[in-house]
């Protein structure tokens, strides 16, 4: 099953701008060699099998753990680096790797930069004259959009949800599918690393996430229910266009 | 009314400027087959995604020939993509463009069918597909959270299709 990373780069200096994408790319290649959960031979694999210690790892692969643990203990445990069992930091390390991959373009001199990885986005400058808008789909009516986040700064969009790929999050206390009948939760936050991670856990958390939220800081959210309502917390409607 | 020029549209799978990229799933619990050398930007004639790379500094006037295609107005145009094989089989995206250069219709014009396997993902995947590409698109979004495109052929072929549209 593939994941479509997206570029959208707006910059002046054209060859540097594409020497960025490919350095971007790059990174993106190693990034799915040592965590890919299904290539039997990435690191994170052979990690999980005790085949090979933390220590002789790619220290990305440590940094990627620590990550998870400290999302573990902002969410109660909520957010896992666990599915089913086994080492899985996936609820983390795509929007880790958007993150910085959105980082070496910015760094490269990108005036804006919207980088997608599968649905999860990055935002960072912007395009001329305009701000990024960046719909969030509907999880119950496929193809359309349930809301619209603009942002002219540092913004990332993460979304957790049943729609595209099946349930792909699951409770980490009980092992089932999560309960509390949300159908996709929408995180906002400066970083892709935090809003994916925030996303992942709340969730798993369910209707619990509207606290949780609510209460994280610089952290807005969007959450469509399985009954077709929705709800943001208070500070939402900044980042949504009327 | 702001009319970007199609370069500037961005659907879900398909960036504008320098190519898509195509990378073996990291949220995938599924195990599926190896990646065929997960894809760079590649599939395109540089010389036809080229231009839009240069997007200007926000603060300067708009770069020579920024805002030109469909400027020109014209007919209704439709504009094939080129046909990507897939574990699966082939995939030919055709796009529709307005005179106003925006997307009325994406449609899957050749879509794998060899197996039961994937007629079954064919049939359900690509009318979600052809109906994204339009409704992304419409909606005049830069990028779409939530909306996991999974077809590699798909999105392949109708960056092909938008670098000669926009070319």
């Amino acid at each position: 099953m593939g994941t479509v990373f997206s570029f959208d780069i707006r910059a002046t200096d054209v060859p540097r701008a594409r020497t960025a994408v490919e350095e971007a790319v790059g990174w993106l290649h190693r990034v799915d060699e040592l965590f890919s959960t299904y290539r039997p031979q990435s690191q994170l694999r052979r990690l999980a099998r005790g085949e090979v210690s933390e220590a002789d790892c790619d220290p990305l692969v440590s940094e990627v753990l620590r990550l998870c643990e400290d999302a573990e203990a902002h969410s109660d445990g909520w957010f896992s680096q666990r599915y089913a069992g086994d080492l899985d930091p996936t609820g983390l390390v795509k929007g880790w790797a958007v993150e910085r991959a959105s980082q070496l373009l910015r760094a490269a001199g990108a005036v804006g930069a919207c980088v997608n990885g599968g649905g999860d986005v990055q935002l960072c400058g912007h395009p001329e004259g305009r701000p990024w808008r960046a719909g969030i789909s509907d999880p119950l009516r496929p193809g359309r959009l349930a809301a619209v986040v603009e942002s002219a700064a540092e913004l990332a969009v993460a979304t957790s949800g049943t729609a595209e790929r099946g349930c792909h999050v699951l409770d980490p206390h009980t092992g089932a599918p999560p309960k509390g009948g949300l159908a996709s939760i929408t995180v906002l936050a400066q970083g892709l690393t935090a809003a994916d991670a925030w996303a992942t856990a709340a969730f798993a958390m369910g209707a619990d996430a509207r606290d949780w939220l609510e209460a994280l800081p610089e952290v807005e959210a969007f959450a469509v229910t399985a009954d077709g309502a929705t709800w943001h917390t208070d500070g939402f409607p900044q980042f949504s266009p009327a | 009314l702001n009319k970007h020029p199609i370069r500037h549209v961005l659907l879900a799978t398909a960036a504008t400027v320098s190519g898509v990229v195509l990378l073996l799933s990291l949220k995938s619990n599924a195990p599926l087959a190896p990646p065929e050398g997960a894809v760079g930007a590649p599939q395109s004639p540089p010389s036809a995604s080229a231009p839009t790379a240069g997007a200007p500094d926000p603060a300067a006037p708009p770069a020579e020939g920024d805002e030109a295609p469909e400027a020109q107005g014209g007919a209704e145009r439709t504009v094939k993509g080129e046909t990507v094989q897939t574990n699966y089989g082939p995939v030919q995206v055709e796009i529709t463009i307005s005179s106003y250069g925006r997307i009325t219709k994406a449609s899957a014009v050749q879509a794998p069918s060899s197996s039961p396997r994937s007629k079954e993902i064919t049939s359900t995947a690509v009318p979600q597909l052809n109906r994204q590409a339009v409704e992304a698109q419409n909606a005049e979004v830069d990028a779409v959270s939530g909306a996991t495109f999974t077809s590699q052929g798909y999105a392949n072929s109708l960056q092909s299709a938008l670098d000669q549209a926009g070319g």
